[in-house]
């Protein structure tokens, strides 16, 4: 754990973003849930405000928006990068890991650049973003850097030994961030490896997130990706809560990758 | 005629005694209408997933009359399985209706996707006839009306 805080300007040097590719990684990273504005149903207004209420308090997610002023519209590639990879604000604040970097440490550079590229073809918006509304001590956001010394480690968790499966895995663990809530968590905030993707207490309200492992979820491969395509579970109920918003994310994919994100499923190890 | 009526009559009354009997506990009447409403387009949608995920054969006619059907339900008129005091606010683990519903602007939204759904519906059923393929995208469209609805005023399962 000795990634530095800030990357090196001169590793983007030479990455091309092309918005084109931006927009899968747009779609299957799942900014809208959360930096959408609501009522957006191009879900590419990224105005930001949606309230994410925990335990520790109430996140409010930014404006990430091409806004100069508002937005991020003035940030370089490499403060792009720096937030994605490393949480770390173009000031030099650590940004708490309500915003998964956690999970976007293992995106590629031109992954990175693309995703950037898009971003930037989106609506400005001019909506102030709010402050969050959290309790002590987890409003001293310089605690954060604990955080990130005991629990940021961007190793690979799943299987990966076909393509598909490489895929998939680069889809569940890095952009899709699934374990951010299908993983529990110890008592530093860090995630179970051992009990990867086994389900958790739900992070924003009542019950829990279901677990995935072989041993909890007995759909197949085809009903996981009609799931992720439709929201209709193999008997036709249909997903509700903050999965109802990955669906519409992951709708926009081409259906081979929300087929290598069911294979990663069903290759996932028990729990420990 | 009368001898008709009277047996139509008992088969009411065997009917809803039945229903009755099944309901066990008691239950409030409204949620298990809105259940039922909800099991009901389960039915249907499962008909024609089946046929859009390839794991039934297509056919024309079935694909179509499920489709008619969700047509029709999303058409009822469901005041009466929305009273007040009937989220999980009040009834706990009987119902997953969050109080979001009966929240300002809650009946509102839910109308309006109510609306989009029966668009959905209508377009769906005007495709069910003209093949497999032609499926799966308008149902698409459905659920993502369904998990709107849910994703707003209904509790996730634990």
């Amino acid at each position: 754990m000795t990634r530095p805080d800030r990357i090196d300007p001169a590793r983007f040097a030479g990455v091309g973003g092309d918005p084109t590719r931006g927009e899968t990684v747009y779609w299957a990273s799942g900014c809208a849930s959360c930096h959408a504005a609501e009522g957006d149903e191009t879900r590419t207004v990224l105005a930001g405000g949606y309230r994410l209420a925990t335990e520790f308090g109430t996140f409010v997610s930014p404006n990430i928006s091409p806004d100069p002023v508002h937005g991020i519209g003035d940030w370089t590639l490499p403060q792009f990068a720096d937030a994605m990879l490393n949480g770390t604000a173009p000031e030099g604040a650590h940004y708490y890991p309500a915003f998964p970097y956690g999970s976007y440490a293992r995106m590629t550079d031109q992954d990175v650049a693309d995703l950037w590229a898009f971003m930037g073809t989106l609506p400005a918006s001019d909506v102030p973003s709010q402050p969050h509304d959290l309790t002590f001590p987890f409003n001293v956001r310089v605690a954060v850097g604990g955080w990130k010394l005991l629990n940021l480690d961007d190793d690979w968790v799943g299987p990966a030994g076909t393509e598909e499966l490489e895929r998939g895995r680069y889809l569940v663990e890095a952009l899709g961030h699934c374990a951010e809530c299908h993983t529990p968590r110890d008592a530093t905030g860090g995630l179970e490896r051992d009990r990867w993707m086994a389900g958790a207490p739900n992070p924003s309200g009542k019950g829990n997130i279901p677990g995935l492992t072989p041993a909890q979820l007995k759909w197949s491969a085809e009903d996981i990706a009609y799931y992720l395509e439709t929201g209709f579970t193999p008997d036709f109920d249909s997903a509700g809560g903050s999965m109802a918003s990955v669906v519409a994310n992951l709708a926009k994919l081409p259906a081979e990758d929300r087929s290598a994100i069911a294979a990663y499923i069903k290759a996932l190890p028990e729990a420990k | 005629m009368a001898f008709t009526r009277i047996i139509l009559t008992s088969a009411v009354i065997a009917a809803t005694a039945g229903l009755a009997f099944a309901g066990g506990h008691g239950g409030n009447p409204a949620v298990k209408a809105r259940q039922s409403h909800m099991q009901l387009y389960a039915h249907n949608l499962g008909i024609l997933g089946a046929m859009a995920k390839g794991e039934a054969e297509y056919n024309a006619d079935a694909a179509t009359a499920a489709a008619n059907n969700l047509v029709a339900m999303t058409e009822l008129n469901q005041m009466s399985y929305w009273p007040q005091g009937t989220s999980t606010a009040e009834l706990g683990e009987e119902t997953r209706a969050l109080p979001a519903i009966w929240e300002e602007g809650g009946f509102a939204k839910a109308m309006e996707i109510g609306g989009a759904l029966n668009q959905a519906a209508i377009e769906l059923a005007a495709v069910a006839g003209d093949g497999q393929e032609a499926i799966g995208p308008a149902l698409g469209a459905v659920g993502k009306q369904c998990g709107a609805c849910h994703e707003a005023f209904q509790q996730p399962r634990n």
